[in-house]
Protein backbone atom coordinates (compact mmCIF):
# COMPACT_ATOMS: atom_id res chain seq x y z
CA UNK A 1 0.00 0.00 0.00
CA UNK A 2 1.28 3.48 -0.85
CA UNK A 3 2.03 5.53 2.24
CA UNK A 4 -0.48 8.20 1.19
CA UNK A 5 -3.27 5.60 1.31
CA UNK A 6 -2.76 5.06 5.03
CA UNK A 7 -4.97 6.23 7.84
CA UNK A 8 -3.52 8.15 10.76
CA UNK A 9 -3.59 4.97 12.87
CA UNK A 10 -1.78 2.95 10.15
CA UNK A 11 0.87 5.65 9.85
CA UNK A 12 1.34 5.65 13.64
CA UNK A 13 1.79 1.88 13.72
CA UNK A 14 4.16 1.88 10.74
CA UNK A 15 6.29 4.69 12.17
CA UNK A 16 6.46 3.01 15.55
CA UNK A 17 7.56 -0.28 13.95
CA UNK A 18 10.15 1.58 11.83
CA UNK A 19 8.53 0.22 8.64
CA UNK A 20 9.06 3.66 7.10
CA UNK A 21 10.27 7.04 8.25
CA UNK A 22 8.37 10.26 8.85
CA UNK A 23 10.33 11.77 5.94
CA UNK A 24 9.14 8.99 3.63
CA UNK A 25 5.54 9.42 4.78
CA UNK A 26 5.66 13.19 4.46
CA UNK A 27 7.27 12.98 1.02
CA UNK A 28 4.53 10.58 -0.13
CA UNK A 29 1.85 13.12 0.79
CA UNK A 30 3.77 16.08 -0.65
CA UNK A 31 4.14 14.20 -3.95
CA UNK A 32 0.50 13.19 -3.85
CA UNK A 33 -0.51 16.84 -3.42
CA UNK A 34 1.71 17.83 -6.35
CA UNK A 35 0.17 15.09 -8.52
CA UNK A 36 -3.49 15.79 -7.72
CA UNK A 37 -3.99 19.36 -6.60
CA UNK A 38 -4.24 20.88 -10.06
CA UNK A 39 -7.48 18.90 -10.21
CA UNK A 40 -8.75 19.32 -6.63
CA UNK A 41 -7.40 22.76 -5.59
CA UNK A 42 -7.59 21.80 -1.92
CA UNK A 43 -4.39 23.59 -0.87
CA UNK A 44 -3.84 27.33 -0.62
CA UNK A 45 -0.32 26.92 0.77
CA UNK A 46 1.83 23.76 0.62
CA UNK A 47 4.69 23.68 3.16
CA UNK A 48 6.81 21.07 1.36
CA UNK A 49 10.29 22.10 2.55
CA UNK A 50 9.23 22.97 6.06
CA UNK A 51 7.24 19.72 6.34
CA UNK A 52 10.25 17.64 5.30
CA UNK A 53 12.41 19.48 7.83
CA UNK A 54 9.82 18.83 10.56
CA UNK A 55 9.66 15.17 9.49
CA UNK A 56 13.46 14.90 9.74
CA UNK A 57 13.26 16.20 13.30
CA UNK A 58 10.41 13.75 14.01
CA UNK A 59 12.55 10.85 12.78
CA UNK A 60 15.29 11.88 15.20
CA UNK A 61 12.80 11.88 18.08
CA UNK A 62 11.40 8.52 17.00
CA UNK A 63 14.92 7.07 16.86
CA UNK A 64 15.56 8.43 20.35
CA UNK A 65 12.39 6.74 21.60
CA UNK A 66 10.66 10.06 22.31
CA UNK A 67 7.45 9.39 20.45
CA UNK A 68 4.37 11.52 21.18
CA UNK A 69 0.94 10.48 19.80
CA UNK A 70 1.38 12.40 16.52
CA UNK A 71 5.16 12.35 16.09
CA UNK A 72 5.91 12.31 12.37
CA UNK A 73 2.23 12.36 11.27
CA UNK A 74 1.60 14.84 8.41
CA UNK A 75 -1.61 16.85 8.74
CA UNK A 76 -3.38 19.68 6.90
CA UNK A 77 -4.94 22.73 8.55
CA UNK A 78 -7.89 24.74 7.29
CA UNK A 79 -6.50 28.16 6.37
CA UNK A 80 -8.48 29.72 9.24
CA UNK A 81 -5.99 28.58 11.92
CA UNK A 82 -3.19 30.98 12.69
CA UNK A 83 0.14 29.26 12.13
CA UNK A 84 3.22 31.27 13.10
CA UNK A 85 5.48 31.79 10.10
CA UNK A 86 3.09 30.25 7.56
CA UNK A 87 0.58 32.62 5.95
CA UNK A 88 -3.07 32.44 6.99
CA UNK A 89 -5.46 33.83 4.38
CA UNK A 90 -8.93 32.65 5.50
CA UNK A 91 -9.33 32.31 1.69
CA UNK A 92 -9.74 36.09 1.49
CA UNK A 93 -7.97 38.72 -0.57
CA UNK A 94 -8.04 40.92 2.51
CA UNK A 95 -5.61 38.55 4.29
CA UNK A 96 -3.68 37.51 1.18
CA UNK A 97 -0.27 38.14 2.75
CA UNK A 98 -1.10 37.78 6.44
CA UNK A 99 1.46 35.83 8.50
CA UNK A 100 0.32 35.45 12.09
CA UNK A 101 2.92 35.98 14.79
CA UNK A 102 1.42 33.14 16.91
CA UNK A 103 -0.16 29.70 16.67
CA UNK A 104 -3.80 28.80 17.25
CA UNK A 105 -4.03 26.58 20.33
CA UNK A 106 -5.47 23.63 18.38
CA UNK A 107 -2.50 23.77 16.01
CA UNK A 108 -0.03 24.31 18.87
CA UNK A 109 -1.36 21.13 20.50
CA UNK A 110 -0.89 19.11 17.30
CA UNK A 111 2.63 20.48 16.95
CA UNK A 112 3.45 19.75 20.59
CA UNK A 113 2.41 16.15 19.93
CA UNK A 114 4.74 15.91 16.97
CA UNK A 115 2.52 16.53 13.94
CA UNK A 116 4.04 17.75 10.68
CA UNK A 117 2.23 20.61 8.87
CA UNK A 118 1.68 19.68 5.20
CA UNK A 119 -0.06 22.92 4.37
CA UNK A 120 -3.05 25.18 4.69
CA UNK A 121 -6.24 24.12 2.94
CA UNK A 122 -8.90 25.96 1.00
CA UNK A 123 -12.26 27.03 2.39
CA UNK A 124 -15.11 29.42 1.81
CA UNK A 125 -13.88 32.94 2.54
CA UNK A 126 -14.07 33.56 6.32
CA UNK A 127 -15.87 30.18 6.56
CA UNK A 128 -18.98 31.67 4.95
CA UNK A 129 -20.41 29.17 2.51
CA UNK A 130 -21.62 25.65 1.91
CA UNK A 131 -19.82 24.85 -1.33
CA UNK A 132 -16.25 26.18 -1.14
CA UNK A 133 -17.06 28.33 -4.17
CA UNK A 134 -16.60 31.53 -2.12
CA UNK A 135 -12.80 31.36 -2.03
CA UNK A 136 -10.45 34.03 -3.33
CA UNK A 137 -8.21 31.09 -4.27
CA UNK A 138 -10.73 29.34 -6.50
CA UNK A 139 -13.32 26.61 -5.97
CA UNK A 140 -12.35 23.20 -4.59
CA UNK A 141 -13.42 20.20 -6.66
CA UNK A 142 -15.00 17.11 -5.13
CA UNK A 143 -12.60 14.14 -5.52
CA UNK A 144 -15.55 11.81 -6.26
CA UNK A 145 -16.76 13.97 -9.15
CA UNK A 146 -14.72 17.01 -10.00
CA UNK A 147 -17.73 18.79 -11.53
CA UNK A 148 -19.29 18.84 -8.04
CA UNK A 149 -18.60 20.96 -4.99
CA UNK A 150 -16.91 19.35 -1.97
CA UNK A 151 -19.25 21.20 0.40
CA UNK A 152 -18.16 23.98 2.69
CA UNK A 153 -16.89 25.82 4.37
CA UNK A 154 -14.17 23.26 5.27
CA UNK A 155 -14.20 22.00 1.66
CA UNK A 156 -10.42 21.81 1.41
CA UNK A 157 -10.18 19.84 4.66
CA UNK A 158 -12.68 17.22 3.46
CA UNK A 159 -11.43 17.08 -0.14
CA UNK A 160 -7.76 16.70 0.82
CA UNK A 161 -8.59 13.74 3.08
CA UNK A 162 -10.87 12.13 0.45
CA UNK A 163 -8.12 12.57 -2.17
CA UNK A 164 -5.52 11.11 0.24
CA UNK A 165 -3.46 14.31 0.03
CA UNK A 166 -3.38 14.23 3.83
CA UNK A 167 -4.39 11.48 6.26
CA UNK A 168 -6.41 13.97 8.30
CA UNK A 169 -7.11 17.68 8.66
CA UNK A 170 -8.64 20.15 11.05
CA UNK A 171 -11.66 22.20 10.08
CA UNK A 172 -14.14 24.51 11.76
CA UNK A 173 -17.92 24.19 11.96
CA UNK A 174 -20.21 27.18 12.51
CA UNK A 175 -23.36 25.88 10.81
CA UNK A 176 -22.24 22.53 9.41
CA UNK A 177 -18.88 23.47 7.91
CA UNK A 178 -17.16 20.23 8.99
CA UNK A 179 -20.08 17.78 8.74
CA UNK A 180 -21.53 18.84 5.38
CA UNK A 181 -18.22 18.66 3.42
CA UNK A 182 -17.36 15.41 5.23
CA UNK A 183 -20.71 14.05 4.05
CA UNK A 184 -20.17 15.24 0.46
CA UNK A 185 -16.61 13.86 0.33
CA UNK A 186 -17.22 10.50 2.02
CA UNK A 187 -14.99 11.12 5.05
CA UNK A 188 -15.53 11.41 8.80
CA UNK A 189 -15.96 14.84 10.38
CA UNK A 190 -16.83 15.80 13.94
CA UNK A 191 -18.06 19.08 15.40
CA UNK A 192 -17.35 18.96 19.12
CA UNK A 193 -19.54 20.57 21.75
CA UNK A 194 -19.07 24.34 21.97
CA UNK A 195 -16.26 24.88 24.49
CA UNK A 196 -14.66 21.44 24.04
CA UNK A 197 -11.83 22.70 21.80
CA UNK A 198 -10.11 26.07 22.11
CA UNK A 199 -10.94 28.71 19.51
CA UNK A 200 -7.87 30.78 20.37
CA UNK A 201 -6.08 31.78 17.17
CA UNK A 202 -8.93 30.61 14.94
CA UNK A 203 -10.09 33.52 12.80
CA UNK A 204 -13.56 34.32 14.10
CA UNK A 205 -16.73 34.16 12.01
CA UNK A 206 -19.57 33.76 14.54
CA UNK A 207 -18.03 33.43 17.97
CA UNK A 208 -20.97 31.83 19.78
CA UNK A 209 -21.21 29.09 17.13
CA UNK A 210 -17.67 28.44 15.81
CA UNK A 211 -16.02 25.20 16.90
CA UNK A 212 -12.86 23.36 15.81
CA UNK A 213 -12.95 19.67 14.85
CA UNK A 214 -11.22 16.81 13.02
CA UNK A 215 -11.75 15.50 9.48
CA UNK A 216 -10.42 11.96 9.02
CA UNK A 217 -10.69 8.76 6.97
CA UNK A 218 -12.34 6.70 9.72
CA UNK A 219 -13.84 6.90 13.19
CA UNK A 220 -10.78 5.70 15.11
CA UNK A 221 -8.67 8.44 13.51
CA UNK A 222 -11.39 10.92 14.44
CA UNK A 223 -11.17 9.85 18.09
CA UNK A 224 -7.36 10.12 18.04
CA UNK A 225 -7.36 13.59 16.53
CA UNK A 226 -10.13 14.86 18.82
CA UNK A 227 -8.10 13.58 21.79
CA UNK A 228 -5.15 15.64 20.60
CA UNK A 229 -7.05 18.95 20.50
CA UNK A 230 -9.75 18.65 23.20
CA UNK A 231 -9.41 20.38 26.54
CA UNK A 232 -9.42 23.61 28.44
CA UNK A 233 -7.33 26.53 27.25
CA UNK A 234 -6.86 29.57 29.50
CA UNK A 235 -6.45 31.65 26.32
CA UNK A 236 -10.08 30.94 25.30
CA UNK A 237 -12.42 32.01 28.08
CA UNK A 238 -15.28 30.09 26.44
CA UNK A 239 -13.40 26.79 26.50
CA UNK A 240 -14.75 24.56 29.24
CA UNK A 241 -12.59 23.38 32.12
CA UNK A 242 -13.59 19.73 32.05
CA UNK A 243 -11.18 16.86 31.37
CA UNK A 244 -11.57 15.05 28.03
CA UNK A 245 -12.30 11.32 28.42
CA UNK A 246 -10.32 8.63 26.60
CA UNK A 247 -12.15 8.68 23.26
CA UNK A 248 -10.43 5.63 21.77
CA UNK A 249 -11.46 3.59 24.81
CA UNK A 250 -15.11 4.35 24.04
CA UNK A 251 -14.97 2.58 20.67
CA UNK A 252 -16.83 -0.71 20.97
CA UNK A 253 -18.45 -2.70 18.21
CA UNK A 254 -22.03 -2.95 19.44
CA UNK A 255 -24.89 -0.63 20.29
CA UNK A 256 -26.60 -2.68 22.98
CA UNK A 257 -28.69 -0.50 25.23
CA UNK A 258 -28.11 2.66 23.16
CA UNK A 259 -31.31 4.60 22.52
CA UNK A 260 -31.17 6.28 19.11
CA UNK A 261 -33.72 8.98 18.29
CA UNK A 262 -34.89 9.79 14.76
CA UNK A 263 -36.02 13.42 14.61
CA UNK A 264 -39.17 13.37 12.54
CA UNK A 265 -38.33 16.85 11.14
CA UNK A 266 -35.13 15.43 9.56
CA UNK A 267 -37.07 13.03 7.30
CA UNK A 268 -39.15 15.57 5.44
CA UNK A 269 -40.48 15.96 1.93
CA UNK A 270 -37.68 17.22 -0.25
CA UNK A 271 -35.11 14.91 1.26
CA UNK A 272 -33.28 13.33 -1.69
CA UNK A 273 -34.48 9.75 -2.28
CA UNK A 274 -30.96 8.28 -2.27
CA UNK A 275 -30.13 10.10 0.96
CA UNK A 276 -33.35 8.89 2.57
CA UNK A 277 -32.68 5.32 1.54
CA UNK A 278 -29.08 5.36 2.79
CA UNK A 279 -30.07 6.83 6.14
CA UNK A 280 -32.98 4.40 6.57
CA UNK A 281 -30.62 1.54 5.79
CA UNK A 282 -28.26 2.92 8.47
CA UNK A 283 -31.15 2.89 10.95
CA UNK A 284 -31.71 -0.81 10.19
CA UNK A 285 -27.99 -1.49 10.72
CA UNK A 286 -28.04 0.28 14.10
CA UNK A 287 -31.11 -1.71 15.15
CA UNK A 288 -29.35 -4.94 14.17
CA UNK A 289 -26.39 -3.86 16.32
CA UNK A 290 -28.67 -3.69 19.35
CA UNK A 291 -29.79 -0.07 19.41
CA UNK A 292 -33.29 0.83 20.44
CA UNK A 293 -34.81 3.13 17.79
CA UNK A 294 -37.23 5.81 18.94
CA UNK A 295 -38.98 8.54 16.98
CA UNK A 296 -38.53 11.99 18.50
CA UNK A 297 -39.37 15.56 17.54
CA UNK A 298 -37.27 18.70 17.25
CA UNK A 299 -40.26 20.95 16.61
CA UNK A 300 -38.42 24.20 15.87
CA UNK A 301 -36.12 22.77 13.19
CA UNK A 302 -37.80 24.74 10.39
CA UNK A 303 -36.84 28.02 12.08
CA UNK A 304 -33.16 27.19 12.50
CA UNK A 305 -31.88 28.54 9.19
CA UNK A 306 -33.59 31.92 9.70
CA UNK A 307 -32.35 32.06 13.30
CA UNK A 308 -28.81 31.19 12.24
CA UNK A 309 -28.60 33.76 9.45
CA UNK A 310 -29.45 36.53 11.90
CA UNK A 311 -27.19 35.43 14.76
CA UNK A 312 -24.22 34.35 12.64
CA UNK A 313 -24.29 37.44 10.45
CA UNK A 314 -24.68 39.77 13.43
CA UNK A 315 -21.64 38.22 15.08
CA UNK A 316 -19.76 38.28 11.77
CA UNK A 317 -20.46 41.97 11.22
CA UNK A 318 -18.88 42.67 14.58
CA UNK A 319 -15.96 40.23 14.21
CA UNK A 320 -15.05 41.39 10.71
CA UNK A 321 -14.95 45.06 11.73
CA UNK A 322 -11.28 44.49 12.54
CA UNK A 323 -10.36 44.26 8.84
CA UNK A 324 -9.85 47.94 8.20
CA UNK A 325 -6.55 48.08 6.33
CA UNK A 326 -4.70 49.66 9.25
CA UNK A 327 -2.85 47.01 11.27
CA UNK A 328 -2.77 44.10 8.83
CA UNK A 329 -4.31 42.94 5.58
CA UNK A 330 -5.16 44.69 2.36
CA UNK A 331 -5.14 48.50 2.22
CA UNK A 332 -6.65 50.38 -0.69
CA UNK A 333 -4.45 52.43 -3.02
CA UNK A 334 -7.24 55.02 -3.19
CA UNK A 335 -6.19 58.22 -1.45
CA UNK A 336 -8.79 59.53 0.97
CA UNK A 337 -9.63 60.23 4.58
CA UNK A 338 -9.60 57.53 7.25
CA UNK A 339 -13.20 56.40 6.74
CA UNK A 340 -12.72 56.24 2.97
CA UNK A 341 -9.58 54.18 3.54
CA UNK A 342 -11.51 51.73 5.73
CA UNK A 343 -14.46 51.51 3.34
CA UNK A 344 -12.44 51.10 0.15
CA UNK A 345 -10.04 48.58 1.72
CA UNK A 346 -12.98 46.49 2.90
CA UNK A 347 -14.88 46.73 -0.37
CA UNK A 348 -11.80 45.66 -2.34
CA UNK A 349 -10.72 42.95 0.09
CA UNK A 350 -13.96 41.09 0.85
CA UNK A 351 -15.78 38.78 -1.56
CA UNK A 352 -19.49 39.13 -2.30
CA UNK A 353 -20.82 36.53 0.18
CA UNK A 354 -18.79 38.06 3.01
CA UNK A 355 -20.15 41.51 2.16
CA UNK A 356 -23.68 40.12 2.00
CA UNK A 357 -23.37 38.66 5.50
CA UNK A 358 -21.71 41.75 6.97
CA UNK A 359 -24.55 43.84 5.52
CA UNK A 360 -27.27 41.54 6.85
CA UNK A 361 -25.66 41.39 10.28
CA UNK A 362 -25.12 45.14 10.44
CA UNK A 363 -28.77 45.65 9.55
CA UNK A 364 -29.96 43.14 12.17
CA UNK A 365 -27.98 44.96 14.86
CA UNK A 366 -28.82 48.48 13.71
CA UNK A 367 -30.94 50.93 15.65
CA UNK A 368 -34.64 50.14 15.34
CA UNK A 369 -34.17 46.58 14.11
CA UNK A 370 -32.21 44.97 16.96
CA UNK A 371 -35.29 43.73 18.87
CA UNK A 372 -37.16 42.56 15.79
CA UNK A 373 -34.27 40.58 14.34
CA UNK A 374 -31.29 39.90 16.61
CA UNK A 375 -33.09 39.64 19.95
CA UNK A 376 -35.90 37.63 18.35
CA UNK A 377 -33.37 35.20 16.88
CA UNK A 378 -31.68 34.77 20.26
CA UNK A 379 -35.05 33.86 21.79
CA UNK A 380 -35.74 31.37 19.02
CA UNK A 381 -32.29 29.95 19.69
CA UNK A 382 -33.47 29.17 23.23
CA UNK A 383 -36.40 27.19 21.79
CA UNK A 384 -34.13 25.27 19.40
CA UNK A 385 -31.70 24.43 22.18
CA UNK A 386 -34.57 23.29 24.39
CA UNK A 387 -35.77 20.95 21.59
CA UNK A 388 -32.47 19.08 21.87
CA UNK A 389 -32.47 19.00 25.67
CA UNK A 390 -36.02 17.57 25.60
CA UNK A 391 -35.10 14.94 23.00
CA UNK A 392 -32.06 13.91 25.03
CA UNK A 393 -34.36 13.17 27.98
CA UNK A 394 -35.62 10.24 25.90
CA UNK A 395 -32.60 9.11 23.84
CA UNK A 396 -28.79 8.98 23.98
CA UNK A 397 -28.02 9.84 20.37
CA UNK A 398 -29.96 11.44 17.51
CA UNK A 399 -29.57 10.09 13.98
CA UNK A 400 -30.43 11.69 10.66
CA UNK A 401 -29.06 12.92 7.35
CA UNK A 402 -26.27 15.54 7.28
CA UNK A 403 -27.50 17.31 4.15
CA UNK A 404 -30.75 17.02 2.20
CA UNK A 405 -28.89 16.08 -1.01
CA UNK A 406 -25.53 14.66 -2.07
CA UNK A 407 -22.93 17.12 -3.43
CA UNK A 408 -24.39 19.50 -6.00
CA UNK A 409 -22.70 20.80 -9.15
CA UNK A 410 -20.27 23.70 -9.10
CA UNK A 411 -22.27 26.79 -10.02
CA UNK A 412 -25.66 25.15 -9.41
CA UNK A 413 -26.62 27.22 -6.35
CA UNK A 414 -24.14 30.08 -6.66
CA UNK A 415 -26.72 32.59 -7.90
CA UNK A 416 -29.25 32.01 -5.11
CA UNK A 417 -27.91 32.61 -1.59
CA UNK A 418 -31.14 31.50 0.07
CA UNK A 419 -31.11 28.08 -1.65
CA UNK A 420 -27.49 27.68 -0.58
CA UNK A 421 -28.38 28.54 3.03
CA UNK A 422 -31.17 25.95 3.07
CA UNK A 423 -28.68 23.16 2.30
CA UNK A 424 -27.57 23.49 5.95
CA UNK A 425 -31.00 22.83 7.47
CA UNK A 426 -29.95 19.63 9.34
CA UNK A 427 -26.58 20.87 10.59
CA UNK A 428 -27.34 24.42 11.73
CA UNK A 429 -29.60 23.47 14.68
CA UNK A 430 -26.70 21.63 16.34
CA UNK A 431 -24.53 24.77 16.35
CA UNK A 432 -27.39 26.84 17.77
CA UNK A 433 -27.87 24.23 20.50
CA UNK A 434 -24.09 24.11 21.03
CA UNK A 435 -23.93 20.34 21.22
CA UNK A 436 -21.75 17.79 19.37
CA UNK A 437 -22.39 15.91 16.13
CA UNK A 438 -20.52 14.04 13.42
CA UNK A 439 -20.82 12.82 9.87
CA UNK A 440 -19.66 9.44 8.63
CA UNK A 441 -20.14 7.63 5.32
CA UNK A 442 -23.38 5.60 5.05
CA UNK A 443 -23.84 5.04 1.33
CA UNK A 444 -23.69 6.39 -2.20
CA UNK A 445 -26.14 8.03 -4.55
CA UNK A 446 -27.19 6.57 -7.91
CA UNK A 447 -24.45 8.75 -9.44
CA UNK A 448 -21.82 7.41 -6.99
CA UNK A 449 -21.60 10.45 -4.74
CA UNK A 450 -21.01 9.82 -1.03
CA UNK A 451 -23.81 10.21 1.50
CA UNK A 452 -23.16 11.05 5.14
CA UNK A 453 -24.95 9.92 8.29
CA UNK A 454 -25.28 12.45 11.09
CA UNK A 455 -25.07 11.37 14.72
CA UNK A 456 -25.86 14.09 17.26
CA UNK A 457 -24.89 13.70 20.92
CA UNK A 458 -25.64 15.32 24.25
CA UNK A 459 -23.40 18.22 25.24
CA UNK A 460 -19.87 16.90 25.90
CA UNK A 461 -20.89 13.34 24.92
CA UNK A 462 -18.48 13.08 21.99
CA UNK A 463 -17.48 9.61 23.27
CA UNK A 464 -21.07 8.40 22.85
CA UNK A 465 -21.41 9.46 19.22
CA UNK A 466 -17.93 8.11 18.45
CA UNK A 467 -18.97 4.79 19.96
CA UNK A 468 -22.13 4.63 17.85
CA UNK A 469 -20.19 5.72 14.76
CA UNK A 470 -17.50 3.11 15.33
CA UNK A 471 -20.03 0.31 15.77
CA UNK A 472 -21.77 1.38 12.54
CA UNK A 473 -18.48 1.65 10.68
CA UNK A 474 -17.33 -1.80 11.82
CA UNK A 475 -20.60 -3.25 10.47
CA UNK A 476 -20.35 -1.53 7.07
CA UNK A 477 -17.85 -1.09 4.24
CA UNK A 478 -18.64 2.47 3.14
CA UNK A 479 -15.54 4.02 4.67
CA UNK A 480 -13.32 1.65 2.70
CA UNK A 481 -14.37 3.03 -0.68
CA UNK A 482 -11.95 5.58 -2.07
CA UNK A 483 -12.47 8.35 -4.57
CA UNK A 484 -10.99 7.32 -7.89
CA UNK A 485 -8.25 9.90 -8.12
CA UNK B 1 -40.36 45.53 0.14
CA UNK B 2 -38.60 44.68 3.41
CA UNK B 3 -35.71 47.03 2.73
CA UNK B 4 -35.21 49.97 0.37
CA UNK B 5 -32.15 50.82 -1.61
CA UNK B 6 -31.55 53.93 0.49
CA UNK B 7 -31.61 51.78 3.65
CA UNK B 8 -29.05 49.46 2.05
CA UNK B 9 -26.84 52.50 1.36
CA UNK B 10 -27.19 53.54 5.00
CA UNK B 11 -26.24 50.05 6.23
CA UNK B 12 -23.22 50.05 3.88
CA UNK B 13 -22.05 53.30 5.50
CA UNK B 14 -22.47 51.75 8.96
CA UNK B 15 -20.55 48.65 7.82
CA UNK B 16 -17.77 50.77 6.26
CA UNK B 17 -18.19 49.18 2.84
CA UNK B 18 -17.68 51.40 -0.23
CA UNK B 19 -20.11 49.39 -2.37
CA UNK B 20 -20.49 50.37 -6.01
CA UNK B 21 -23.84 50.91 -7.72
CA UNK B 22 -24.07 47.35 -9.05
CA UNK B 23 -23.33 45.89 -5.61
CA UNK B 24 -25.97 48.11 -3.99
CA UNK B 25 -28.54 47.00 -6.56
CA UNK B 26 -27.76 43.31 -6.10
CA UNK B 27 -27.69 43.55 -2.31
CA UNK B 28 -31.02 45.33 -2.18
CA UNK B 29 -32.63 42.33 -3.90
CA UNK B 30 -30.71 39.73 -1.89
CA UNK B 31 -31.35 41.36 1.48
CA UNK B 32 -35.00 41.86 0.65
CA UNK B 33 -35.39 38.14 -0.11
CA UNK B 34 -33.43 37.05 2.97
CA UNK B 35 -35.34 39.40 5.27
CA UNK B 36 -38.64 38.13 3.86
CA UNK B 37 -37.44 34.60 4.63
CA UNK B 38 -36.30 35.33 8.20
CA UNK B 39 -39.65 37.01 8.88
CA UNK B 40 -41.01 33.52 9.55
CA UNK B 41 -39.55 33.90 13.05
CA UNK B 42 -42.34 36.37 13.82
CA UNK B 43 -44.80 33.46 13.67
CA UNK B 44 -43.26 32.14 16.89
CA UNK B 45 -44.55 33.41 20.21
CA UNK B 46 -41.44 34.30 22.23
CA UNK B 47 -42.81 36.52 25.02
CA UNK B 48 -41.18 35.57 28.30
CA UNK B 49 -38.48 33.45 26.62
CA UNK B 50 -34.97 34.38 27.67
CA UNK B 51 -32.52 35.03 24.81
CA UNK B 52 -29.57 32.64 24.38
CA UNK B 53 -26.24 34.36 23.70
CA UNK B 54 -24.12 31.27 24.32
CA UNK B 55 -25.16 27.62 24.24
CA UNK B 56 -22.99 26.70 27.20
CA UNK B 57 -24.13 28.68 30.23
CA UNK B 58 -21.10 30.44 31.67
CA UNK B 59 -20.45 33.44 33.87
CA UNK B 60 -17.52 35.80 33.48
CA UNK B 61 -14.18 34.03 33.25
CA UNK B 62 -11.46 35.69 35.32
CA UNK B 63 -7.71 35.25 35.25
CA UNK B 64 -4.99 36.59 37.50
CA UNK B 65 -3.81 40.04 36.43
CA UNK B 66 -0.28 38.78 35.91
CA UNK B 67 2.45 40.04 33.60
CA UNK B 68 3.09 37.66 30.70
CA UNK B 69 5.10 37.91 27.51
CA UNK B 70 3.58 39.87 24.63
CA UNK B 71 4.61 40.76 21.11
CA UNK B 72 7.65 42.91 20.43
CA UNK B 73 6.90 46.12 18.47
CA UNK B 74 8.48 44.45 15.40
CA UNK B 75 6.16 41.43 15.69
CA UNK B 76 3.11 43.62 16.20
CA UNK B 77 3.96 45.75 13.15
CA UNK B 78 5.11 43.01 10.81
CA UNK B 79 1.81 42.80 8.90
CA UNK B 80 1.16 46.54 8.72
CA UNK B 81 0.18 47.50 5.16
CA UNK B 82 2.02 50.81 5.41
CA UNK B 83 5.34 50.01 7.11
CA UNK B 84 6.63 52.46 9.65
CA UNK B 85 8.75 51.34 12.60
CA UNK B 86 7.09 53.96 14.82
CA UNK B 87 3.55 52.55 14.53
CA UNK B 88 0.58 52.04 12.23
CA UNK B 89 0.45 54.76 9.59
CA UNK B 90 -3.03 56.08 8.72
CA UNK B 91 -4.35 59.03 6.68
CA UNK B 92 -4.48 62.34 8.52
CA UNK B 93 -7.38 62.30 11.01
CA UNK B 94 -7.28 65.90 12.29
CA UNK B 95 -7.09 68.65 9.68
Amino acid sequence: MSLFEMTLQELRTGLDRREFTAVEATRAFVERIAATDDTINAFITVCADQALAEATAADRRLAAGESAPLTGIPLAMKDIFNTAGVRTTCASKILDNYVAPYDATAFARLKAQGAVLLGKVNMDEFAMGSSNENSAFGAVHNPWDTTCVPGGSSGGSAACVAARQAPAALGTDTGGSIRQPASHCGVVGLKPTYGRVSRYGVIAYASSLDQVGPVTRDVRDCALLLQAIAGYDPLDSTSVDMPAPDYAAALTADLKGVRIGLPREYFIEGLDADVRQAVEQAVATCRALGAEIVEVSLPHTEYAVACYYLIATAEASSNLARYDGVRFGHRTATQGNLIETYSCSRDEGFGSEVKRRIMLGTYALSSGYYDAYYLKAQKVRTLIRQDFLDAFEKVDVLLGPVAPTPAFRIGEKAADPLQMYLSDIFTIPVNLAGTCAMSLPCGFSATDLPIGLQLIGKPFAEAEILRAAYAFEQATEWHKRKADI
Amino acid sequence: MKISRSEVEHVARLARLALDEAELDALTGDMDAILAYVDQLSRLQTDGIAPTAHAVPMANAFRPDAVRPGFTPEQALVNAPSPDPAGFRVPRVIE
